[in-house]
């Protein structure tokens, strides 16, 4: 075919392009925006297949079969996450005005110049590769359209004024001066560009897939029959085989992983889908469409892949050019210039985008910010910025496509279009740390950022294109055999001894570790300046300050209206000036004309619109050359801080207080309950003393009255009566007493008292005292003593009164009319031991503790009326604790109790 | 003497036991009627015995509700004197239990007992019993009350 025709006609379709971008940019004038939808937005992303994509996966596809995956897997899966991740990112920058992912990062760690000044040329160097394959794949696909047999000659070896990939470049800069930089636009968005970017998707989308057909059903017989081919030739079925592939999971993670990265932060990408994004909520739809496009353009890749393999003879066509020899070879002229120009589709999609996100880079986070700080810059007052900095941007734009070329002379034709990609993407995975620890990670510090991607860069650079550098005799072969100056630890695709591993991985491995962990720590052992804390604030908190008001005060500016008007004028146009501060005066209910002086609320306003022309870090500069500039002082810095501290105390101090409220409360409702508890026992108490008062007395008065009334009865009738009485009376008194020592015991302990007596003197006698009674209820008896005598501290008539409550009580309880009784008296170490065992109906374990308590007396249905007044066990348990010791229970209901009294031994030493 | 708490229920929302009027016992002959007295208090079994019996009654005696229940089955007394704290069954109890033979429907049980308070006279009776009298009582008042008991019903 003609070179002429196919010139002629890639010159028509640019010229369609511009059509298309006229259009949609009259349209958005008129206010009936063509691209603010989410179909647009999502063919828009697919800016994202370029040449790689469109020639480059076909060619990856022929040689390592399914590898050409993971490119698109990335985004995949990543997908979903917009919704959280995207979103945020777009509403931070639409807030902040941000123009490109060096601003974004520039910006969010207090408006560094040096972070965007190293973010770009991250960006610009990282990208250039990736631009020339564009430029390798178009003028290929040209020599290929014009001769149908492939390169006339290697692009390296004849002078650059001859060769077409520089006609190609200088095309490509012209189309994206055109289209890009004809005006300056303050939020950096071009309508009319996207709609472009747009159809460009569709076009690449229905070439290929014609392509696709093509070979599949009139080449082929249909998929089935493709695939059947290449299963019968074992060169080819490896290719669906992932063993084969050569690329295990730690290749496939790392590939995917760059892509993910990729498909954000590129600067193109980062272009589309924040810069140009009309609404945070197209991403959306964007987030199920784009992934379905990717699956869309990769149906056809292997079956290309394998009927080039087949259709053509081992190395005699690249395969990076199959989707275009196959046609060309059916003799399908046609469909080739169709498949040619979406193949130029690809290609100029990428690079517009691409440039024109890197001259916004380069004139705001690079030139202009450098130009600031030179005084000559700033006595020029009467140039027109807005022209200056169209001026830089096309400069840039020029230069970086000659840079791309120049990389593509130097060392592009030695390598796939792929291996090329996948060096940009490493590049730009540098970015991760800093965009997502910046958005989720209020402690991240600029310093930082800035050492994460110094660190993260001179890796990258030094694995992954200075190597390359060795195919133009730059450097030695052994640079990459043997390390520099023979250091093999420092090969730089065996880096630190990493071996196994591919060189992209391995590169993408070590820059993005340190590039991570230098972040990270630097981080936590650097502070911020306010500006950055603000900062790291309203990006890490958007959504909080998004409703309220839009300027977080950490500098309060003041400047003279005059000034601002100046300024705006000179870097937006006069036109575009003047409406915005129209804008503000309408929106404050203001007149500006009125006064001399802008408040901090005006001044933030310009900074935010002029970030939007010339990136935050150059307007923080402009709008500092300005201002009567005062940080927050220290002083009051701290005063903030002060507060916020006190507010903390503050909080916590009361929730100290509810806490100890609360713990006052339960303890108030203990006691209560203990009280309440206390007066039953009490009223219990009454009820048994009473009555045990009422029937001796009753038995007093009722007999007292017989012998009075009765005067002939019987003397033996008498007698017996009155030993009743007297018996009564005594029980009566017995009864006081114990009441009285209730008292006297609780009332003080009786320490002068005590003195050294022998416990089991006191526990024979006490026994020998109730033996009689214990026969009388045909109770058996045993007493054991095993130390005598033994001697303890104590109160004579107090430990007896212990041993007979507790001799008593066992008689009381023993098993009726079989009741058996133990004592036993033994040392056990520094204490004395009395052990009374019964064979009663014993103690439930839930009584076990309550029975010493005053009172108490174990309900009727256990034990049957209690004979006593509930003080015994309690008076003993008193009388026990006052001598230094203690007493317990074990017992099992049905197997009878055993009390267990420790009175400590008396020695010398205790005296 | 007036008939201390009277054989109806007093007014008062305490509940009664069931529909229980007795005949009047409208016994003539002392030697004949049958009272059996039950208290876990020995001597007070002792007064009793001898106050009941110079009056001319019939006594028996039991320590305890067990005791009791035995003794009015095989003695159906006409009248039962009952202390009510008593070890194992109380005399609440031993009266629920008594009213709750139709046999011992005629059998009229008069309440003796220390426990003193309102809530245990209605308790007294709402178990069934006729006469509640507080310890320590007056010799003459306990006679009085049973005979009147025996008299009248």
């Amino acid at each position: 075919m003609d070179a002429g025709i196919i010139i002629l006609i890639s010159i028509a379709y640019v010229a369609f392009l511009f059509l298309i971008a006229y259009l949609a940019e009259k349209r958005e004038k008129a206010g009936r925006s063509l691209v603010n939808n989410s179909v647009i937005y999502s063919l828009s992303l697919a800016v994202y297949c370029t040449a790689w994509t469109y020639y480059g996966s076909v060619g990856r596809a022929a040689t390592s079969g399914l590898g050409f995956l993971p490119t698109y897997i990335g985004p995949a899966i990543v997908a979903p996450l917009w919704w959280v991740l995207l979103k945020k990112v777009i509403v931070i920058s639409k807030s902040q005005r941000i123009t490109s992912i060096a601003d974004f990062i520039s910006s969010r760690y207090g408006k560094s110049t040096w972070l965007g000044v190293i973010a770009t040329l991250i960006a610009v160097f990282g990208i250039i590769p990736y631009i020339s394959i564009q430029l390798k794949a178009i003028s290929t696909s040209f020599d290929l359209l014009a001769t149908k047999q492939g390169a006339l000659y290697l692009h390296a070896e004849i002078p650059f004024y001859l060769d077409s990939a520089l006609y190609i470049a200088i095309a490509l800069a012209v189309f994206t001066i055109l289209f890009g930089t004809r005006n300056l636009d303050p939020n950096e968005r071009h309508e009319g560009l996207v709609a472009a970017i747009a159809f460009e998707s569709i076009l690449k989308l229905m070439a290929f897939l014609m392509v696709g057909f093509f070979v599949t059903f009139w080449i082929y017989d249909g998929f089935g029959s493709i695939f059947r081919k290449a299963m019968s030739n074992p060169e080819l079925s490896r290719l669906f085989s992932l063993e084969e592939t050569n690329i295990n999971g730690w290749e496939w993670f790392w590939l995917s992983f760059l892509s993910m990265s990729a498909v954000l932060l590129l600067p193109r990408q980062f272009h589309v889908s924040v810069v140009e994004n009309t609404n945070p909520n197209h991403v959306g739809k964007a987030s199920w469409l784009f992934p379905l496009y990717l699956l869309l353009i990769n149906i056809f890749v292997l079956p290309i892949a394998i009927a080039g393999l087949d259709q053509f003879p081992a190395g005699a066509v690249e395969p990076d050019s199959f989707v275009l020899s196959l046609p060309l070879a059916h003799n399908k002229e046609i469909l080739a210039l169709f498949v040619g120009l979406g193949g130029f589709s690809a290609a100029t999609s990428m690079v517009i985008v691409a440039v024109i996100a890197l001259s916004i880079m380069i004139g705001n986070n690079l030139v202009l910010p450098l130009l600031l700080r030179t005084q000559a810059f700033h006595e020029e007052q009467y140039i027109n910025l807005n022209v200056r900095l169209l001026g830089i941007r096309r400069i840039s734009i020029i230069v970086v496509l000659l840079l791309a070329y120049g990389y593509f002379k130097a060392v592009g034709e030695q390598y796939t279009l792929v291996s090329v990609g996948l060096i940009s993407f490493t590049a730009i995975t540098q970015f991760v740390p800093a965009v997502l620890g910046g958005i989720y990670w209020k402690r991240a510090t600029k310093k930082g950022a800035l050492w994460g991607l110094l660190a993260g860069f001179g890796i990258w650079a030094y694995t992954l294109p200075l190597p390359t550098m060795v195919e133009t005799g730059v450097l030695p072969i052994q640079f990459i055999d043997h390390g520099p100056f023979g250091i093999e630890l420092l090969k730089p695709h065996q880096l630190f001894g990493l071996t196994g591993a591919s060189h992209i991985t391995q590169a993408a491995f070590w820059s993005l570790t340190a590039n991570t962990v230098i972040y990270f720590f630097v981080s936590l052992f650097t502070s911020q300046s306010p500006l950055e804390v603000s900062q790291a604030d309203l990006f890490v908190d958007i959504y909080k300050y998004r409703k309220g008001s839009t300027d977080y005060d950490v500098m309060r500016r003041q400047a003279m209206v005059k000034d601002i008007r100046i300024l705006l004028n000179r870097f937006l146009g006069e036109p575009r000036g003047n409406l915005l501060l129209n804008a503000y005066e309408n929106s404050q209910r203001i007149d500006l004309a009125q006064q001399k002086v802008a408040g901090a609320d005006l001044v933030n306003y310009a900074e935010t619109h002029l970030a939007g022309a010339i990136g935050a870090a150059s307007a923080k500069i402009i709008i500092g050359s300005i201002t009567k500039e005062e940080p927050i002082s220290l002083e009051e810095m701290f005063k903030v801080l002060e507060q916020t501290k006190e507010i903390i105390q503050y909080s916590k101090a009361l929730e100290r207080k509810s806490a100890e409220l609360e713990r006052t409360t339960k303890q108030l409702k203990e006691a209560n309950e203990r009280l309440k508890e206390l007066d039953r026992l009490k009223a219990d108490f009454i009820t048994t003393v009473t009555h045990e008062l009422r029937t001796p007395i009753t038995s007093i008065k009722a007999l007292s009255k017989i012998i009075k009334e009765t005067p002939n009865l019987p003397e033996e009738q008498k007698q017996e009566f009155l030993t009743i009485v007297v018996s009564e009376s005594e029980r009566l008194t017995r009864l006081i007493n114990q009441v009285l020592d209730l008292e006297k015991i609780q009332s003080g302990p009786e320490n002068r008292t005590l003195a050294p007596i022998d416990f089991a003197a006191v526990t024979e006698r006490a026994y020998s005292g109730l033996r009689q009674l214990m026969r009388d209820r045909n109770i058996r008896h045993e007493l054991m003593i095993e130390h005598q005598p033994l001697k303890v501290k104590g109160n004579n008539d107090r430990l007896t009164q212990v041993v007979v409550n507790l001799i008593s009580n066992a008689i009381k309880f023993s098993k009726e009319g079989n009741g058996a009784i133990t004592v036993h008296l033994c040392q056990d170490g520094q204490m004395a031991v009395l052990k009374v065992q019964d064979n009663g109906k014993g103690i439930q374990p839930k009584d076990q503790k309550l029975i010493f308590e005053k009172f108490t007396q174990l309900s009727d249905e256990d034990r049957g009326k209690p004979k006593g007044s509930g003080l015994g066990l309690f008076i003993t348990h008193s009388i026990v604790a006052q001598h230094g010791g203690n007493i317990h229970v074990e017992s099992q209901p049905e197997m009878g109790a055993t009390f267990i009294v420790e009175i400590p031994i008396w020695t010398e030493k205790s005296q | 003497m007036p008939l201390q708490g009277g054989v109806s229920t007093p007014a008062s929302s305490c509940p009664v036991a069931k529909n229980h009027f007795p005949s009047p016992l409208n016994m003539t002959d002392k030697t004949n009627t049958k009272i059996l007295l039950v208290d876990d208090e020995p001597n007070i079994l002792v007064v009793l015995e001898f106050l009941v019996k110079k009056e001319g009654y019939q006594a028996f005696k039991a320590e305890n509700g067990e005791q009791a229940l035995l003794t009015m089955a095989s003695q159906a007394p006409h009248i039962v004197v009952l202390d009510v704290m008593m070890p194992g069954m109380d005399g609440f109890e031993v009266a629920r239990k008594i009213r709750a033979n139709t046999r011992y429907d005629d059998t009229r049980i008069i309440f003796l007992t220390a426990k003193g308070t309102q809530e245990d006279r209605f308790k007294g009776y709402a178990t069934g019993g006729e006469v509640y009298i507080t310890k320590p009582f007056d010799n003459d008042e306990l006679i009085n009350t049973i005979n009147e008991v025996v008299e009248f019903g």
